[in-house]
C-alpha cells in the first residue's frame, strides 16, 4: 500500500508549525517530539505505520478551529484521529501531516430523555454514551466491537455499524447532528434534535466521508430506551449452505432478531480454544438474539427454533439464564481476540447480499486453497456484512502481500455477487485501490467533487478513500504544493 | 414534455437540454410553484428489476408506481417500511405516485419514529447528473461504507442534484398484527409529553400521532404498537398502564383505528376544495407545542401531530403568507425546519419551498449543487 511522499517544504517548516499551533493549543496538547509523535504512528490496521509532523489534542471546538486555520495557512495536510481503532488505515498519518486527535473532547454536553437524543464531544467512546445513560433505562444502538475503545468521532467517519445494527441501524441512522470544523476553520452546526433535513442532507454525506469533510466535535445522537430483556440461542449445522438457508428463512418469517451471527469452523475452533464458550464442533453456528419481555423473547425462540430444526441442526442451546447468554457470545466476542493468539491476521469487511452466502463462502474456501492460507469466517449474517479473516505469518517474507492479495480476490468477489467491499470499517488505505471494482471512473469523481466543495485545497485526510492516481492532481493544489 | 423510456434516453435528454428541466415522477407531489422550463417525465421508466424478499431487498426503476411497489410486496407479506405518504388530497393531483418521487422527496409517515425515514432505507442508487453522466453510488446491500454516501445526499433532494433513475431500498415483513392506544382530551402539550413517555418505553411504539381537532372536536392521541399478536396484546396492555396519569386509554387491536385515526388528522381534512396551503415542520418534539400556540394562536389553520410530535402538519386556507412567514421565523429560532408542501401558485412561487439555511450551509449546498448540475438546470430553485 503506497502512500505519497511527504512534501519536504512542509517538513521544513516544522519548528514555525509547532510555534504557531502553541499560540492556539496548551502545552501539553502540541505533540512535536518524534519519540513522542511515534504514539500515534498507526491505527489498528498496524501493518502500516509512519509518525507525523505533529501531534495536536485539542480540548474544544475552537482549539480545533485554531489547529485547522494555521494548517490551511501553511497548506498542511491533516489526519483527523478518533481512538485509533480504525482496521482500514483510517488515521494512518504521513511524515508531512498533523494528526489532530479528539480524545481530550470526552464531556456530555447534554442529556434529553423526552426528545431521546444526547449530544456529546466526539473523542468520547462509544460504549461511555451508553454508559452515561443506561442507568436510566436508554442506550447508543450501535455496536462496533471495538465500542470499549472507539470514539463516536470515528463512528460517524467510518458510519460504523456493529452486530446489532440488523435491527437499529448504522451510525447514519442515529445520528441527528454534528458540529464539525471545515478545514478552512469555519465551525458548522448541521441537523440537531429534530429529525431530516430539510434542504440537502449534508449530514448524510458527512456521516461516513472518513474525515475527509470536516473535524466532528460534537454530535447530537439518537437515543432507544432499552428492551425489557435479550436472550441468544446458538445453533450449529453440518454445512455453510445450510446454516446460510436458516438465516433466510428466519428473515423472511417475520421475526426480527437484532443480531444473527454467523461463525464457520476454523472460527469456532479458535474461539473455543481460547475462550471455552462450550460451542459444539460443527460447520456452521449461527448466534441469533431477540429482544422484548420474557414471552415474547420465548415466542420468538419458539418460532426460530422451528425453522432451524426443519434444517436439521447438530444443536440447539437456548441460553437458560443471562449466565448461559454470556457464554454463548462470549466465543463470538473473543473471535478476533482469538485469531490473534494464533496468528497474525487481516479482517475483511465485505457486504454481500444474503441469498448470495453460500456461494460466497464456497469459493471463499477455494481461494483459501488456492492461496495457501487459511480463512475463518465470522459475521454478521442478517444483514450479509462478512468478515473473513486471513490468517498469515507476518514475518514469513511475502506472506503479507500473498494476503492482501488473496483479500483482494474476496473483496472482488464480494462485488461480483452484488455487494460491496466495504460494509462497516471504511475504505481508509485498505481498500483505497480496490475502489475502482465498485466504481466507474465517474462514479468516483462525482464523489470527489463533494470532496473538492467541503475541502477544495484537498488536505484533509487527503491520501485516503480514493486511489492515489484518480486523486493525485487533486492533492498537488496551489495550497498543497505551495509550502 | 420528454418522456424518456429508459435512462440513456433520459441521460441523452438531459444532455441535450438547451434550458431549465422540470423533474417529474408521477406528479403528485407538486408544489404548486409554476414550472420552469420542459418537463421531465421519470414515468417512462418502469419495472421492478430485482426482489429477494429473503434478503429484505428491492431494486426499481424510477418510475415504477408506488401501487405496483406495494402490490409486489403485500404478495409477499412485505411492507415498504417508512410508510410513505400520499399526497393526492393535499395537491388534488390524481396520477401515479412513482417510488423515485418517493424517495426524492424522502416522504417518511408514522413508521419513521420506529424504522427511520426513506432516506434510512434506501441502500442504492442510479441517477443521471445535470452533465447527463449516469452515476451509480451504494448498492443493494444493508451495510455499505464504500466512498462517500451520495444516496442520503441524493434522497430529499428533489431531483436538484440528479435525476434518479434506479432505487435499491430495504424492504420489512408485514406485521402479524397491530394495536393502538388511544388517549382523548388531552392539550398538546400533554399529548406531546404521552407520547415522549411511550417512546421512552421499551414497548417498541411504531406510530405516535396527536390531533387536536379529532374526533367530533375531541383531542385524539393514538399510538401504535406492530408484531405477533400476543406481543401486540401485551404491549397495548402495558402502554396503557404506563400511561394511565394521562387518562383511561382504549386499547383498538384492528387496523381501523390507526386509519380512521390518520384520516381525522388536519392533513386529510384539507381536501376542502382548492386554495389550500400545507406545511409540514420537524423540530424537537418537545419545542412543537409551544410554536404552534403561537402560529395557530395568531393564524387561522388546522394542524395535527406526527412522530410524536416531531413533525406538525400544517393546513391553512387564509392568512397564508402571514402564517408563512412567522412559522419560518419560528422554526429558524428554536431549530428545525418547515417546509411548503403545497400552496396556490402565487404563494408557492414566492417563497423558498423549504427552510432557508444559514448562510455557510446555504453557501455549501449551492457549491453541491453546482457541481452535480454545473448548468443550473435540474428543477432550478426548489431547493431553496
Amino acid at each position: 500500500m503506497d502512500m505519497p511522499q511527504p512534501n519536504p517544504a512542509i517538513v521544513s517548516r516544522k519548528a514555525e508549525l509547532v510555534e504557531r499551533l502553541h499560540r492556539v493549543l496548551p502545552d501539553r496538547a502540541v505533540i512535536s517530539d518524534p519519540m513522542e509523535t511515534r504514539a500515534y504512528e498507526c491505527d489498528a490496521l498496524t501493518a502500516y505505520a509512519c509518525p507525523p509532523l505533529v501531534a495536536v489534542l485539542p480540548a474544544t471546538t475552537e482549539e480545533v478551529a485554531g489547529v485547522l486555520r494555521i494548517c490551511h495557512d501553511m497548506g498542511v495536510p491533516v489526519v483527523p484521529r478518533g481512538s485509533g481503532t480504525s482496521l482500514a488505515g483510517g488515521a494512518l498519518p504521513t511524515a508531512d501531516c498533523v494528526v489532530l486527535g479528539v480524545s481530550r473532547m470526552t464531556e456530555v454536553l447534554e442529556t434529553d430523555y423526552d426528545n431521546r437524543f444526547i449530544r456529546v464531544q466526539t473523542g468520547r467512546t462509544n460504549l461511555s454514551v451508553t454508559g452515561a445513560i443506561e442507568g436510566d433505562g436508554f442506550f447508543y444502538a450501535p455496536d462496533p466491537s471495538s465500542q470499549l475503545a472507539c470514539a463516536i468521532a470515528g463512528n460517524i467517519a467510518m458510519n460504523s455499524g456493529g452486530a446489532h445494527c440488523l435491527k437499529y441501524g448504522v451510525t447514519t441512522n442515529n445520528l441527528l447532528g454534528v458540529r464539525m470544523v471545515t478545514m478552512q476553520g469555519e465551525v458548522l452546526d448541521i441537523g440537531g434534535a429534530h429529525l431530516d433535513a430539510g434542504g440537502l442532507d449534508l449530514l448524510g454525506v458527512i456521516c461516513g466521508s472518513e474525515g475527509q469533510l470536516g473535524v466532528v466535535t460534537e454530535a447530537t445522537l439518537r437515543i432507544l430506551p432499552k428492551p425489557e430483556g435479550a436472550r441468544p440461542v446458538l445453533i450449529g449445522f453440518d454445512s455453510n449452505e445450510v446454516a446460510g438457508a436458516c438465516v433466510s428463512d428466519i428473515i423472511r418469517a417475520g421475526v426480527l432478531p437484532v443480531a444473527i451471527e454467523f461463525m464457520d469452523r476454523p472460527c469456532i475452533e479458535a474461539c473455543e480454544a481460547f475462550a471455552k464458550a462450550g460451542y459444539p464442533m460443527c460447520e456452521a453456528l449461527l448466534i441469533v438474539e431477540v429482544e422484548g419481555s420474557p414471552q415474547e423473547i420465548a415466542h420468538q425462540l419458539r418460532l426460530i427454533g422451528d425453522i432451524a430444526r426443519r434444517h436439521n441442526p447438530v444443536e440447539l442451546r437456548e441460553a437458560a439464564d443471562a449466565d448461559e447468554a454470556g457464554r454463548i457470545w462470549l466465543g463470538r466476542k473473543s473471535a478476533f481476540g482469538a485469531m490473534g493468539q494464533i496468528n497474525d491476521y487481516m479482517c475483511l469487511d465485505g457486504t454481500i447480499p444474503v441469498s448470495q452466502l453460500p456461494l460466497v463462502l464456497r469459493r471463499i474456501g477455494e481461494l483459501s486453497g488456492e492461496y495457501g492460507l487459511r480463512v475463518a469466517n465470522v459475521f454478521h449474517a442478517g444483514d450479509g456484512n462478512m468478515h473473513p479473516l486471513i490468517l498469515f505469518d507476518a514475518n514469513t517474507p511475502g506472506q503479507l502481500e500473498t494476503c492482501e492479495a488473496l483479500g483482494a480476490e474476496i473483496l472482488k468477489l464480494c462485488v461480483e455477487v452484488g455487494g460491496c467491499l466495504t460494509g462497516e470499517h471504511g475504505v481508509g488505505i485498505e481498500k483505497r485501490d480496490l475502489m475502482t471494482v465498485q466504481y466507474s471512473p465517474a462514479d468516483l469523481e462525482a464523489q470527489m467533487r463533494v470532496k473538492d466543495v467541503f475541502d477544495p485545497d484537498w488536505l484533509l485526510n487527503p491520501a485516503k478513500v480514493f486511489p492515489l492516481g484518480a486523486s493525485e492532481a487533486r492533492r498537488q493544489t496551489p495550497r498543497a504544493s505551495a509550502a | 414534455m420528454l418522456t424518456p423510456k429508459d435512462e440513456r434516453d433520459l441521460a441523452q435528454a438531459v444532455a441535450d437540454a438547451k434550458g431549465p428541466l422540470w423533474v417529474q415522477g408521477g406528479g403528485t407531489r407538486a408544489s404548486g410553484r409554476t414550472p420552469q422550463g420542459e418537463v421531465l417525465s421519470v414515468a417512462g421508466l418502469t419495472g421492478i428489476t430485482l426482489y429477494e424478499p429473503g434478503a429484505l431487498t428491492m431494486v426499481a426503476q424510477a418510475g415504477t408506481p408506488l401501487a405496483e411497489i406495494e402490490a409486489a410486496l403485500e404478495a409477499e407479506g412485505q411492507m415498504l417500511p417508512f410508510e410513505p405518504y400520499s399526497l393526492g388530497g393535499v395537491t388534488g393531483v390524481s396520477g401515479d405516485t412513482t417510488i423515485g418521487g418517493v424517495f426524492a422527496t424522502n416522504a417518511s409517515g408514522a413508521r419513521r419514529v420506529q424504522v427511520g425515514a426513506a432516506r434510512d432505507l434506501l441502500l442504492g442508487v442510479r441517477f443521471v447528473d445535470g452533465r447527463g453522466e449516469v452515476l451509480r453510488n451504494g448498492g443493494r446491500v444493508m451495510k455499505n461504507v464504500t466512498g462517500y454516501d451520495l444516496v442520503k445526499l441524493l434522497a430529499g433532494s428533489r431531483g436538484a442534484l440528479g435525476v434518479l433513475t434506479e432505487v435499491a431500498f430495504k424492504v420489512l415483513p408485514k406485521p402479524e398484527a397491530v394495536g393502538h392506544v388511544t388517549l382523548t382530551g388531552l392539550t398538546d402539550a400533554e399529548a406531546v409529553q404521552a407520547m415522549a413517555a411511550a417512546m421512552g418505553s421499551p414497548f417498541d411504539v411504531s406510530g405516535a400521532v396527536h390531533a387536536p381537532a379529532g374526533i367530533e372536536e375531541e383531542p385524539t392521541t393514538l399510538l401504535r404498537v406492530e408484531g405477533f399478536a400476543d406481543s401486540v396484546t401485551y404491549r397495548t396492555e402495558r402502554l396503557r398502564d404506563l400511561l394511565s396519569r394521562f387518562g383511561a386509554g382504549q386499547i383498538g387491536t384492528s387496523v381501523e383505528p390507526w386509519q380512521a385515526g390518520r384520516a381525522l388528522s388536519a392533513f386529510s381534512q384539507t381536501v376542502r376544495g382548492p386554495g389550500g396551503a400545507t406545511w409540514f415542520v420537524s423540530v424537537k418534539p418537545g419545542d412543537a407545542p409551544a410554536l404552534m400556540a403561537r402560529i395557530a394562536g395568531a393564524h387561522d389553520c388546522l394542524y395535527d401531530y406526527d412522530w410524536a410530535g416531531g413533525r406538525i402538519r400544517i393546513h391553512a386556507m387564509a392568512d397564508q403568507r402571514a402564517l408563512h412567514d412567522a412559522l419560518r421565523a419560528e422554526v429558524a429560532a428554536i431549530g428545525g425546519h418547515a417546509t411548503l408542501i403545497h400552496a396556490p401558485s402565487d404563494l408557492a412561487d414566492a417563497v423558498p419551498l423549504t427552510q432557508p439555511e444559514p448562510a455557510p450551509l446555504a453557501a455549501l449546498s449551492e457549491r453541491l449543487r453546482a457541481q452535480f448540475d454545473p448548468r443550473g438546470i435540474l428543477n432550478p430553485g426548489v431547493m431553496g
